[in-house]
């Protein structure tokens, strides 16, 4: 199965019932799919006029309490910024697939790239925090996209696949379980208000049409959705609360593989570059060699680093210009050696070795 | 019930200025909804960026208050995912015709059963009175200090050539007739537009030489024409007074819609 087609099954099994999307190279095969399957199960396919109109569509949908995605890539991830932040101030679920291609502008529309990692976190205007999911197989783009549905529903935030070219074109052979686990999204509670915090800083979700009459808007707003956007003590509360509600679950949401916590030499990558540490760590069959793969990659797992005490140094092969390696070195004294590779094309596991070499 | 059962009191006061026409748009788009019956929990206000948009605010229903020009696209999702819900957007010249101008006309095509009701108050009022794609050539607005130099889009003309269902347009001095019409537009299934004009004292009144309420409204009522009465004048080659304000019903038809009830 290709790993595009892998993610739109993991969203039909995960439950998602409305699609809103806009084609583009190489994401189109999750449209054309969900085009396909949705109107079959009672599901809703809608190709919008833009990429803008993609996200407002589906941040809509999602509003009628059902599951929403859509699916793009590097231009359009662009045009969608803006309504991602209003999905994150509206604490709407969502997800987000992109399969990400060499940008920046038009780029490279074929070939692979993580140009984008930096952009998923910080890309919309305001701070704020979101969840984001890194496959490196078929396998994953099937799992981690059914897990995004219970992300964004149990943390009432966007969740972004933030898949690439190379692993969402790629065919293997996967395991479809006969049900994934399905985490529905906490109704409201008749009485609470809409927009307080509450257990773990996410309210109940007021569904439309269920007789809540919510206000939801992306001004500053309290807690009962009124706008009070002049109030600085509330937008900070206000602001505050989103960061926490993602930031403070990090445990909760990390999703990583140790190999050789000892070793003194340790690769971490996420994505299609994994791929290329595996075949190395395999070739070399060196204990002291050894590899973190974040699936999950925001809120950055920073404990995770912590699962190799005796490692002198973190090599990062990325297919950017170092976007995540710089908040590796965030948080450890080791030395972080940026392996970046741009235009399309994988490390290759020569290139790794000679990493691994010079770096002793 | 009246349609003033349909407001949240603890929202006022509410942000229009002095004069402004657009508390006269709601009340008579939620009287027709009142008429219609509806109940306030199976009817949702969709809206953008600007002033009109902020009738959604005001409103005891479930309201989706968006970001600027994309109202349509979010009430797209909405209706598309539950058709069964009323879906009733607000919106503005600004947030429709200029940066909403492609949802708009991709909205129409579709046809999505969805009503529209556009405060066109020919200026940029949220944002301190700066012209619009619908500001006349030669007004004055502070973006366009010298006079407007562009030509205006006609919203009805728009919506009717990109294939909505009922298209119509009012002033807020008709009040009957705008209240009739979004009636009939909240009835047809399918894409309803109606382009109510406004007026906007603060913004585009004062600027224009029109500096009371009164003044302006009196200029929708003596500038009002008819659309019968226009194309009589036009088969007859009368002359049609340049600041001609065409209203009435453009157009009704049942081409097939989108997220049509079941």
């Amino acid at each position: 199965m290709q790993g595009n087609i892998a993610s739109a099954e993991g969203a039909l099994a995960a439950g998602c019932q409305f699609f809103g999307g806009y084609p583009i190279t190489p994401s189109t095969e999750v449209a054309e799919h969900m085009a396909a399957k949705l109107p079959k199960r009672n599901g809703v396919f809608i190709q919008m006029e833009d990429e803008i109109a993609s996200i407002a569509a589906v941040i809509g949908a999602s509003w009628t309490g059902i599951r929403a995605m859509t699916a793009t890539s590097g231009p359009g991830f662009s045009l969608m910024m803006e309504n991602i932040g209003y999905a994150v101030m509206t604490e709407t679920p969502c997800v987000i697939v992109n399969i990400q291609r060499g940008g920046p502008s038009t780029g490279q529309p074929t070939l692979g790239a993580q140009g984008d990692m930096l952009q998923c976190r910080f890309g919309s205007h305001g701070d704020y925090s979101i969840i984001a999911l890194s496959p490196a197989s078929v396998q994953e783009m099937f799992d981690l996209t059914a897990r995004a549905f219970n992300l964004a529903d149990r943390f009432r935030v966007p969740v972004f696949l933030m898949a690439d070219e190379i692993v969402g074109h790629m065919r293997e052979r996967i395991t479809i379980p006969d049900s994934v686990e399905i985490v529905p999204r906490k109704a409201l509670s008749r009485g609470d208000q809409p927009f307080a915090g509450g257990e773990g800083d996410v309210p109940g979700f007021p569904a439309f049409g269920e007789g809540y009459a919510v206000h939801v808007t992306g001004l500053t707003h309290d807690e009962r959705g009124y706008p009070q956007a002049t109030a600085p003590h509330l937008h900070q509360e206000l602001v505050m609360r989103l960061v926490r509600k993602v930031e403070s679950a990090r445990q909760e949401i990390a999703d990583y593989e140790v190999i050789n916590p000892e070793a003194e030499q340790v690769f971490i990558s996420y994505g299609a570059p994994s791929r290329t540490v595996q075949q190395v760590l395999h070739d070399l069959s060196d204990r002291r060699i050894g590899h973190l793969r974040l699936r999950g990659v925001w809120p950055f797992p920073e404990s995770a680093l912590q699962e190799f005490p005796d490692a002198q140094i973190f090599l990062v092969p990325e297919m950017n210009l170092g976007q995540i390696s710089r908040e590796i070195e965030r948080h450890v004294d080791q030395k972080v050696l940026s392996i970046p590779k741009l235009g399309g094309e994988l490390h290759t596991p020569d290139e790794l070795k000679r990493a691994v070499e010079g770096s002793r | 019930m009246t349609f003033l059962d349909w407001y949240r009191e603890d929202r006022l006061p509410h942000i229009f200025c002095a004069g402004c026409g657009n508390g006269t748009i709601i009340n008579c788009t939620l009287e027709a909804i009142e008429e219609l019956g509806w109940n306030r929990e199976e009817t949702v206000f969709v809206s953008g960026i600007g002033c009109s948009s902020r009738a959604t605010g005001y409103i005891k229903t479930d309201g989706l208050h968006t970001t600027h020009g994309r109202a349509l696209a979010f009430a797209t999702g909405v209706k598309l995912a539950r058709p069964d819900l009323h879906v009733v957007v607000f919106t503005g010249d600004g947030d429709l015709a200029a940066i909403g101008g492609n949802h708009f006309i991709h909205a129409c095509r579709r046809n999505v059963d969805i009503t529209v009701i556009c405060m066109n108050n020919l200026i940029y009022g949220m944002t301190g009175g700066q012209g619009s794609p619908t500001t006349p050539r030669g007004a004055l607005s502070s973006t366009t200090p010298y006079g407007s130099e562009e030509e205006v889009f006609d919203l009805c003309a728009l919506a009717v050539a990109a294939g909505a269902n009922y298209v119509s347009r009012w002033t807020s001095y008709h009040v009957k007739e705008l209240a009739r019409a979004v009636k009939t537009g909240l009835e047809v299934p399918g894409f309803s537009f109606i382009e109510a004009m406004v007026q906007c004292p603060t913004g585009y009144g004062r600027r224009n030489r029109l500096r009371e309420v009164s003044d302006m409204v009196e200029q929708m009522r003596t500038h009002a024409m008819l659309i019968q009465k226009r194309q009589r004048l036009e088969r007859e080659g009368g002359t049609i007074p340049p600041d001609t304000i065409t209203v009435g019903e453009f157009v009704r038809r049942s081409r097939p819609a989108l997220g049509v009830k079941r």
